[in-house]
């Protein structure tokens, strides 16, 4: 099953939005707790990394029996560096965006940390594509 | 009458008066957990997904939904008889009758003993202080409100795990006084403790207890019933006597604690105070967001300033706090600010401060098998596409999506959604009288009959 959401770049009154009807989602599709917080979480990240950073993007959701595949694509700045994006506190968020609470450098580690498997390619000034991996059973990883 | 493994079956205190009933919407689209469904006229309340909150009690036009009750004279088997009041009782009547003037009322009434049920808030303030060093889950959730517990068990249930398992005053203070009057020689057998509650959900708690075994009350009186008979005695003239004593532990802390923030005040690190199920529901949809992190202790309350608020109340909800905390100031003049009201030699933290375990009851899932669930949920998704998306409730369902659930888990029709009806026969898929006995398997055999009875109509209060 597909779908299929749209990110508004600098809108972060909406941030979460994805994330908070893909769980009830998850909740329909009785997904254990422990897996669709993980999920939910990494999305919630992705959703603001767009919003924070880029024009526009795009949220892919695609679940199966046995994993859910989130494909977050935007357009905008790109990231140079990818392996120092990477890294805790690294971050190019402007002043204010931080002052909004947001831009703390742990968005994309959370994102790893939350999900089964991570792949990220970037063009700079085009814009990026991060690919989320869960897998619902915790065993089946 | 109760089921050993009460989490699973639930008691419910609200039910729905057939008689009464003219099977109108109003309940059906104020519920928070999409619990009734109107079927042949009358409303039906789904008892898995009900949490008693009372909201459909507020809704009816007709007061066709009722709270159950013990019969008054059940109080008359026992020899000592106890009524377990919380502190709201006093605060809905005006100030000119004096809390004496209530108490002697309730004797009259019938009971021997009269007991305020927040006497016993520090021990419970104890209780949470520990738990909340023995337990790292945040932000806890206060155990307060039965009807907010049940929320969780069956909404949220990934946060079932988040619930302070505190023992709430009303229990700590029905096993606290019955300790203190056996200690005073009167066998437990003759004693008989019954509780004025504000609310449904109290009831519900009472007769099928979450996370205990069996509750310390033995019967349960609503407050407005209550407040009718006080109100009468009053009225009458009586024999002034001596007035019981009803507040051996009470505290200002415990006067407003059933008031909105009279939890988090006590609360150290962040804490934040809910009231309204609405409110609660749209915190809760969002508390998985980064955005709600690193808060410490969460009160939540089903009804708009709390017990206050209780549907069972008759007072004005904001007068009733004003005349409470005004209360619980004159016992603050008086206070040592260091001193603590507790119960010792009666009940000790450890045995008597905990619930059990609390169980998560999901009741959102389509099906327990993941493929299974996934087809029916992409059957959802497409008759979305088709259904108005207007929440009209024409076909017996508070919503769209609710009715697309139930049509998915074969529990209602495509055809029973009014506008696809239309589409219907405009194909030929479905005849006009067909449509017409589906309108009345719904909403009753006289729904499509001229009636001058029903409210704004020409004979109205006929």
């Amino acid at each position: 099953m597909q779908f299929k959401h749209k990110i508004a770049g600098g809108d972060f009154a909406k941030a979460g939005n994805i994330a908070s009807s893909v769980k009830k989602i998850l909740r329909q599709l009785n997904i254990d707790h422990a897996v669709s917080k993980r999920i939910v979480i990494a999305l919630y990240e992705g959703e603001v990394n767009v919003v924070a950073h880029a024009y526009s993007g795009i949220v892919d959701v695609d679940i199966d029996e046995e994993k859910i595949k989130i494909t977050i694509t935007d357009k905008g700045p790109g990231i140079a560096d990818i392996e120092q994006a990477m890294e805790e506190g690294y971050s190019t968020a402007t002043p204010q965006v931080r002052e909004m609470g947001f831009g703390a450098g742990l968005g994309l580690s959370n994102m790893k940390k939350n999900s089964d498997s991570m792949n990220i390619s970037s063009v700079p000034a085009e814009g990026t594509i991060v690919e989320l991996i869960t897998y619902i059973k915790p065993d089946a990883r | 009458m109760q089921d050993k493994n009460h989490n699973r079956d639930f008691h419910h205190a609200l039910a729905v008066d057939n008689d009464l009933c003219i099977g109108c919407t109003h309940c059906m689209t104020v519920c928070p957990t999409q619990a009734i469904r109107v079927r042949k006229g009358k409303a039906n309340i789904i008892v898995n997904r009900c949490v008693d909150c009372g909201e459909c009690y507020k809704a009816c036009p007709v007061s066709a939904i009722v709270v159950e009750q013990d019969d008054l004279e059940m109080i008359f088997r026992f020899p000592v008889r106890v009524i377990l009041i919380p502190s709201v009782l006093i605060g809905q009547f005006p100030k000119k009758i004096m809390a004496t003037s209530i108490f002697n009322a309730l004797k009259e009434i019938g009971f021997t003993h009269i007991y305020e049920v927040e006497n016993c808030v520090d021990m419970v303030l104890d209780a949470s202080k520990q738990f909340m060093l023995e337990h790292k889950e945040r932000p806890m959730i206060s155990s307060y409100c039965p009807a907010i517990i049940r929320l969780i068990q069956v909404k949220y249930p990934n946060l079932v795990g988040n619930i302070m398992k505190v023992n709430p005053p009303i229990d700590m203070a029905a096993m606290y006084y019955r300790e203190k009057l056996k200690a005073s020689g009167i066998p437990e057998n003759e004693i008989g403790l019954f509780y004025a509650t504000p609310c449904a959900a109290k009831i519900a708690a009472v007769k099928s207890p979450v996370g205990e075994t069996e509750s310390a009350v033995t019967g349960i009186i609503k407050m407005n019933f209550l407040y009718n008979q006080i109100l009468k005695f009053l009225q009458r003239k009586y024999i002034e006597t001596e007035p019981p004593q009803t507040d051996d532990l009470l505290s200002s802390r415990g006067i407003v604690w059933s008031l909105t923030r009279g939890e988090v005040v006590h609360s150290k690190g962040r804490a934040l105070a809910i009231d309204g199920i609405k409110n609660v529901n749209d915190f809760l949809e969002n508390m998985e967001n980064e955005k709600l992190d690193h808060i410490d202790f969460l009160e939540l309350r089903a009804c708009d300033e709390s017990c206050a608020g209780g549907i069972l109340m008759s007072g004005n909800r904001f007068l009733t706090v004003e005349r409470l905390k005004l209360r619980a100031e004159e016992y603050r003049a008086r206070e040592d600010d260091k001193e603590r009201k507790l119960t010792e030699g009666f009940l000790n933290i450890n045995e008597h401060g905990f619930l059990g375990n609390i169980e998560p009851r999901p009741m959102g899932s389509l099906d327990e098998d993941i493929s299974a669930a996934l087809k029916k949920m992409e059957r959802k998704r497409r008759l979305m596409c088709f259904l108005p998306g207007l929440d009209c409730a024409g076909c017996g369902a508070p919503d769209c999506e609710t009715l697309s659930e139930d049509i998915v888990q074969r529990n209602a029709q495509i055809s029973h959604c009014i506008f696809l009806q239309q589409q219907m026969i405009k194909q030929n898929l479905l005849s006009q009288e067909q449509a017409i006995r589906i309108t009345a398997n719904i909403w009753g055999e006289q729904r499509l009959e001229k009636n001058c009875n029903k409210m704004g109509a020409e004979d109205e209060n006929n």
